[in-house]
């Protein structure tokens, strides 16, 4: 068979792919174009697709006048991005500190009875979400946790905590025990086989699994929604707060929160698509 | 002094040190996870709201019967199943053609395929506000196309059919690269010589998917369709901001009547006996999950 110069899928194949890529991208390029239209753009029809590219919209994220107003007023926007920013960052933190030794306990000294404890973990993950808040509700509500960093930051903590412990047991499992054994026999302690040779070998993994983590608090909703006051408000409920009632949503305004919010994300999915199936998996798929 | 060295070296005997790895994952996941988890457990047999400050009083399983017998449950519980079998069928589908046109090698696939792999990656909120964008009658998308054909404005969501479709279609718009990616990882681990092979052989396009290709995809797919299938099954977030359930209840899914009944009508213990119903659903999908990938594991062993 002949080489083609193009590649094995070919003119044919690489002009389908485009095309197909463009549709499918297309509602995220949507998004960006209203961003950046003036409030008249985004209402007009027809769709203007040629305009004059405007930044008043993302100016309204943190200063825009209310009802009946023409004064501006700063719209606590900043502090719900220092919140988001904030709260994963912390929990993501605890959780990987956390994870990671029990990742490591799990994958080089199994217990009794392992497997069914990793399952336990998977499942505290897959279980909806839905049936612990109710209780989780009433106890933030009788312990004072409600609204506070602490207890948004213990949830998450506790929500990324299976999801970290899958994705580093998963790259422990694929590393070569025999160094390890081999600097044990002369006479390493576990702590620097632990610090000096596993997790110097897991960089990548920790590095993976912290971003995944980030991305899945960073995009987070129900938890957000019902514990966190209007200071510890994280960036998805103060955005579905901004669509408020079914009429005059201000598109363009949301447009422009929803990018802020993309920029971060579409970086990691093209530095990390190769680890992409086992994040997006919990681990549980390596290849 | 003495007492906590001697625990100390009680912590770090190497007899313990695998439970004392994983102690304090286990901590954490009992007091924020499954404490919780046993007390909703045992609210479900009392009475109790949480608006008000009557204590809890103990019912049996009055909970359960009102839940199954008046709630909607069936109705939720079939929403769902619609949602999941469309969401998922679409997924599957087009996952597969997807990952069967980015498993060749082609200039510029890299970007490409971060264009597809995007939306899987953002906010169920970013997701729903879009798609509210796209259906709004007014200037959104959808309705100006019709428009222009019927010349009417166009409103999708207002009709439980369509409701449903918008749902189904958002969903499955940002989990098919999901699909695709898993397909993806199949493809790609089908060695070469077999298609060197069945190409000497005259092996027809057809033959060849079923006998070579699609052993290799199968257990993936299982795989994409179980997880997927949990995924969907707890569908909240795109269906609270897109339709709210509605119109009427025709896209209250399970995760919306739950969040309804404790969070609007405080009928907390009720929403508890609910969540203990939908718990036992994701277990028994979550098993299977884990089976099949025991199984793969040892199948390429």
């Amino acid at each position: 068979m002949k080489k083609r110069a193009i590649g094995e899928a070919g003119w044919g194949g690489t002009a389908i792919a485009a095309i197909v890529g463009f549709i499918y991208f297309f509602p995220v390029l949507f998004i960006i174009l209203t961003a950046f239209r003036s409030r008249s753009d985004t209402l007009a029809t027809p769709p203007k697709w040629i305009f004059t590219p405007t930044l008043e919209n993302f100016y309204h994220i943190f200063y825009r006048s209310m009802a009946n107003s023409t004064e501006y007023v700063a719209t606590g926007f900043h502090m719900y991005f220092f919140n988001s920013i904030y709260i994963s960052g912390m929990s993501v933190l605890l959780a990987l500190i956390i994870g990671t030794l029990a990742a490591y306990g799990f994958s080089r000294h199994p217990l009794k009875g392992n497997d069914t404890y990793l399952f336990i973990i998977l499942t505290t993950r897959m279980l909806p979400p839905i049936i612990v808040i109710v209780p989780i509700f009433l106890i933030f509500r009788v312990t004072g946790l409600a609204g506070t960093y602490t207890g948004i930051i213990l949830i998450y903590t506790c929500f990324n905590l299976p999801f970290s412990i899958w994705m580093m047991k998963s790259f422990f499992d694929e590393l070569n025990t025999e160094i390890e054994d081999a600097s044990r026999m002369d006479g390493a302690t576990e702590r620097s086989v632990f610090f000096g040779i596993c997790i110097p070998q897991v960089k990548a993994g920790l590095a993976a699994t912290s971003v995944f983590a980030l991305i899945l608090t960073w995009n987070e909703f129900l938890f957000a929604l019902l514990l966190t006051n209007k200071i510890t408000r994280t960036m998805p409920p103060a955005m579905a707060r901004t669509i408020g009632g079914e009429i005059n949503v201000d598109y363009g305004l949301l447009a422009a929160m929803i990018c802020l919010f993309l920029i971060p994300i579409l970086l990691v999915t093209y530095l990390l698509q190769n680890q992409l199936l086992r994040g997006v998996t919990f681990g549980t798929i390596k290849k | 002094m003495n007492n906590n060295s001697g625990f100390l070296a009680w912590v770090m005997d190497p007899k313990r040190r695998g439970p004392m790895l994983i102690a304090p994952a286990i901590i954490v996941l009992l007091l924020i996870n499954i404490v919780p988890l046993m007390w909703s457990f045992g609210l479900s047999f009392f009475k109790y709201r949480a608006n008000t400050l009557k204590p809890p009083k103990f019912s049996w399983f009055y909970n359960y019967e009102k839940v199954v017998q008046k709630e909607g449950i069936w109705e939720a519980l079939q929403t769902t199943a619609i949602i999941v079998a469309g969401s998922v069928g679409v997924q599957m589908v087009l996952g597969f053609l997807l990952a069967l046109l980015f498993a060749k090698k082609f200039p510029l696939r890299r970007i490409l395929l971060m264009f597809v792999l995007t939306p899987m990656m953002l906010s169920n909120v970013a997701v729903a506000i879009y798609f509210k964008l796209f259906y709004e009658p007014e200037f959104g998308l959808l309705s100006q196309f019709v428009q222009s054909f019927t010349g009417e404005m166009y409103v999708l969501l207002a009709t439980p059919a369509g409701a449903l479709i918008g749902v189904i279609v958002a969903d499955a718009w940002q989990w098919t690269p999901f699909v695709m990616l898993l397909v993806l990882a199949g493809l790609v681990s089908v060695p070469k010589h077999l298609y060197e092979a069945a190409e000497i052989d005259r092996m027809s396009w057809w033959r060849t998917f079923t006998t070579i290709t699609f052993p290799y995809v199968r257990s993936l797919l299982l795989l994409a369709v179980l997880f997927r299938t949990i995924e969907t099954f707890k569908i909240f977030d795109l269906v609270f901001i897109l339709t709210n359930g509605g119109p009427g209840t025709a896209t209250e899914t399970i995760g919306v009547l739950v969040y309804r009944t404790a969070f609007q009508f405080f009928r907390t213990s009720s929403s508890a006996a609910m969540g203990y119903i939908l718990l036992f659903a994701v277990i028994v999908l979550t098993s299977l999950y884990l089976y099949v990938i025991k199984q793969r594991e040892s199948e390429e062993m």
